[in-house]
């Protein structure tokens, strides 16, 4: 990287830089080397940053109306969406943000699963991309119990819960959480602060996972280290920025359908019924991002275990660098990962659909069985398929897919055609 | 990586599928009606919902409360849009109480279309008293409230019958198809002829349940129609701006593309 | 023009129609989050407020709260009212004829916004040098017609839309 190199022109521009050099900083994003090789799968870098922006934006704008407390919460959130200018918008926008948020992430997750831009030399950025990505559950969660409706409050209950498994100190855990003997107001009042606080620190740890991202520099579809810059490269502006404007213009399409047409169709009915202490609804279940989850969970007959099972999942892939024994990063050129891949996409989609069904008959098997090979995945597929699989060569450059071996044109089309 | 669109459109696909399926479970699947409101460009029937509003006074609000909805929301656009002096005068027709005035005692005074709702309860365990321990749920937001929405809410209007032999119904619990369980604590309160409608439609049980399920929809989203219409708008920009930015991305991603 | 120029005029056209475009759409979208700090509807639909006013003997004020502030309703004497009036308007920094200010045959009635002009404080009865009222925030001093006379207030009070329903009752918005 040449940004020691850059030099304002202007006088002032000089000035202010050698005090702050947010100019280099600027001409670092400006001139970051790219691989140009790069497919829409990254553009989701720069729309999970729209999302967050959207949602701190319009999240701050609710505060300003909505009123934290159990017998008012409801109502003013009635409020917004009947009186406040544009209040229903920007409601709308913020409750379809989040799963919008959710679905860019999960394809973001599982892109670097495909590619393997979790491995060496990029593990820090994964293991912040999982933080941020268990900061964004905490955040949803806590945003969804606000407008204290039937499911926030008995998810509220449940998840709370949860903290009751640990062994001796789970009930007082529990209570401090509530700080009361059920969910109540006090309970609501925190997680409003907390919800507000959260998606500050996701944005702390953007910049931190976007800081270690620009180390090492991009991944890209063919997974192999590239010289920057260097005729594999394109400067990150106009290049990529173009592209990733385009990309989330077509995200947006997708995302004004649901603000404006169907802006109820993620949410659930029961949540525009009042909380009622009295009263558990039928069928409880989380927003569709947490079901994998929700299904892990309620896979296990025993509620100390299912809790452990359940974060588990989630923490088995911080320590997934060094599961994955493999030394080529794409999948591209590992025909056996490459199936367990998409076995694993399947496995986790599954999950997701048992998690949303009663947990009972059909249902709880197919639950443990996905639950099961969820983690098998991770424990015995990736080292042992690391180990034995027999790659296909790997191209030394992204310009010059020759192989190292002499130049094998079927191949290198071969690889060009799946890129 | 064709291949990994293809079938990733496919898994999206799936999912779609199954969540469709999820929602048909339980009871009997809802009446579907084709409502004015459905659609991108849909639109309430002003005349259904005046007649809606007329029922929900003269029938449904000596239960139920409203009481996220004002006296002036009928005349706002995209609602019933009553004329301002019948909003004035549909206010004035209720009781309001107010107060404290100077002395500290609460007050009535007719309402103003400021006023919100008159609820018919003064809180939620005086109105399960009334009805024999089954509170009348608030409609502000029934409609948003029930999986199956205004299909679900009219299906319930027209779907009382005689209980099929066998089944045993309690004092005060009537017999209905189209609810969860079906079971329902609401009498039938519709009948032919009922109320008597401004506008000369004959008031059928079919109609007056198709008119009071417009209005409580138009209750639970008086934002609906301002939606569609910005959303045309949102939905025909984005496009616009799409095509712009993928020549753009073209043109400069063109400069590289050719020295490849 | 060379065909080359040409080219390059056509993607410039391209890259401003785009940007003005995406400008335009970045303009539209802020104006919702600038308008949703204006006024509910609710406020904006706010009641009127009804005020007794027969327990009122001359000479006397009440104070009721109107959107948040309050109105002055002073019921004032023969001799307050010819004060008033005999005032000279060139003494007027904001000249207006007691006349102006009260409903014609309600003389007596002074329904005036209970808010100094100058920074929005309230001013206090029966003080100051002209007999009406004193602003203890700046020094504002009114005269029995709510008119400023001394200090830095700009402006009369205002006086707020309201009518008599009858002859105890003054309906104020």
């Amino acid at each position: 990287m040449s940004d020691h190199e850059y030099q304002p022109k202007s006088k002032v521009g000089k000035w202010f830089n050698d005090r702050l050099p947010l100019l280099t900083l600027g001409a670092h994003l400006t001139d970051y080397p790219t691989p140009k090789n790069l497919n829409y799968w990254w553009t989701f870098g720069g729309i999970l940053t729209f999302c967050l922006i959207t949602q701190i934006i319009t999240g701050i704008v609710l505060a300003m109306h909505y009123v934290a407390h159990a017998d008012l919460a409801f109502g003013s959130v009635e409020h917004i969406m009947r009186n406040v200018n544009y209040g229903w918008l920007i409601r709308y926008i913020h409750s379809n943000g989040a799963s919008m948020f959710f679905l860019a992430v999960y394809i973001h997750i599982f892109r670097s699963l495909f590619y393997g831009s979790y491995k060496s030399p990029r593990e820090i950025i994964w293991i912040l991309g999982l933080l941020i990505y268990l900061l964004m559950m905490a955040a949803a969660f806590l945003g969804y119990v606000l407008p204290w409706g039937q499911m926030s409050f008995w998810g509220a209950t449940v998840i709370t819960n949860l903290f009751s498994a640990i062994p001796l100190v789970g009930e007082s855990i529990t209570t401090w959480l509530w700080g009361a003997y059920s969910v109540d107001n006090p309970t609501l009042n925190r997680f409003f602060s907390l919800h507000y606080l959260f998606p500050f620190l996701i944005l702390g740890l953007v910049v931190l996972h976007i800081w270690a991202l620009h180390i090492p520099g991009n991944n890209n579809p063919v997974g192999i280290d590239i010289k920057k810059p260097s005729k594999d490269t394109v400067p990150f502006h106009p290049y990529i920025t173009i592209k990733d404007a385009f990309a989330l213009l077509m995200f947006m399409i997708i995302f004004a359908g649901f603000v404006f047409f169907s802006p109820n169709v993620l949410g659930h009915s029961d949540n525009y019924i009042p909380a009622n202490p009295m009263v558990t609804p039928a069928h409880i279940v989380p927003e569709w991002y947490l079901l994998p989850f929700y299904a892990i969970l309620r896979s296990v007959p025993d509620k100390l275990g299912g809790v452990i099972l359940m974060f588990s999942a989630i923490f088995i892939l911080f320590v997934l660098p060094w599961l994955d024994t493999s030394k080529v990063r794409s999948a591209v050129f590992r025909p056996i990962y490459r199936q367990f891949f998409w076995i694993l996409v399947i496995d986790v989609l599954m999950l997701g659909y048992v998690g949303a069904m009663p947990a009972e008959g059909i249902y709880l098997v197919l639950a443990r069985v996905g639950t099961v090979y969820y983690f098998l995945h991770f424990i015995v597929v990736l080292p042992v398929v690391g180990l034995l699989e027999k790659t296909d060569p790997v191209p030394m450059s992204i310009s010059e897919p020759v192989m190292t071996g002499g130049a094998e044109t079927s191949l290198a089309r071969k690889i060009n055609e799946k890129i | 990586m064709k291949k990994f669109r293809k079938k990733t459109f496919y898994l999206i696909l799936t999912i779609f599928l199954s969540f469709n399926h999820l929602n048909s479970a339980e009871m009997t699947e809802p009446i579907k009606v084709n409502w004015s409101f459905k659609g991108i460009t849909g639109k309430f029937d002003r005349a259904s919902l005046q007649r809606g509003f007329q029922v929900y006074k003269e029938v449904c609000a000596s239960c139920h409360s409203m009481q996220y909805l004002s006296y002036r929301n009928l005349g706002e656009p995209g609602g019933p849009e009553f004329s301002e002096e019948e909003v004035k005068a549909i206010a004035a027709s209720f009781e309001v109480t107010d107060g404290p005035d100077s002395q500290g005692e609460m007050f009535t005074r007719p309402g103003r279309p400021s006023d919100m709702f008159v609820s018919p309860h003064p809180n939620k365990e005086a109105a399960a008293a009334a009805n024999g321990g089954a509170y009348p749920p608030d409609m502000s937001v029934l409609v948003k409230a029930r999986k199956g929405g205004a299909n679900y809410i009219y299906s319930v209007l027209v779907g009382y019958e005689d209980p099929p032999p066998g089944v045993k119904l309690d004092q005060g619990v009537y017999y209905n198809k189209y609810m969860i369980g079906n079971k329902i604590k609401m009498p039938n309160n519709l009948e032919d002829g009922l109320v008597e409608y401004a506008d000369g439609t004959a008031s059928t049980v079919d109609q007056m349940a198709k008119d009071v399920t417009t209005f409580l929809a138009w209750a639970a989203e008086p934002e609906l129609e301002e939606r569609h219409k910005l959303g045309v708008k949102v939905l025909i920009y984005l496009i616009l701006l799409t095509i712009l930015v993928y020549l753009s991305m073209r043109k400069i991603w063109s400069r590289i593309d050719s020295k490849m | 023009m060379s065909k080359e120029e040409k080219k390059v005029n056509r993607r410039d056209f391209l890259f401003t129609a785009t940007y003005t475009v995406g400008a335009v759409g970045l303009g539209a979208v802020i104006w919702p989050m600038i308008d949703q700090m204006n006024p509910d509807k609710a406020q904006k639909a706010l009641a009127t407020t009804e005020v007794d006013i027969s327990q009122i003997e001359p000479g006397n004020s009440i104070t009721v709260l109107w959107r948040g502030k309050p109105v002055f309703l002073k019921r004032r004497t023969p001799d307050e009212i010819a004060e008033a009036r005999a005032v000279n308007m060139d003494d007027l920094p904001d000249p207006q004829r007691d006349e102006e200010r009260v409903k014609e045959g309600k003389d007596e009635w002074l329904v005036m916004l209970g808010v100094c002009t100058h920074l929005g404080c309230v001013p206090l009865k029966d003080k100051g040098d002209y007999n009406g009222w004193f602003c203890p925030c700046h020094g504002s001093h009114y005269d029995v017609s709510g008119r400023i006379r001394k200090g830095p207030a700009p402006t009369n009070m205002e006086i707020p839309k309201f009518e008599f329903v009858d002859n105890n009752t003054i309906k104020i918005g």
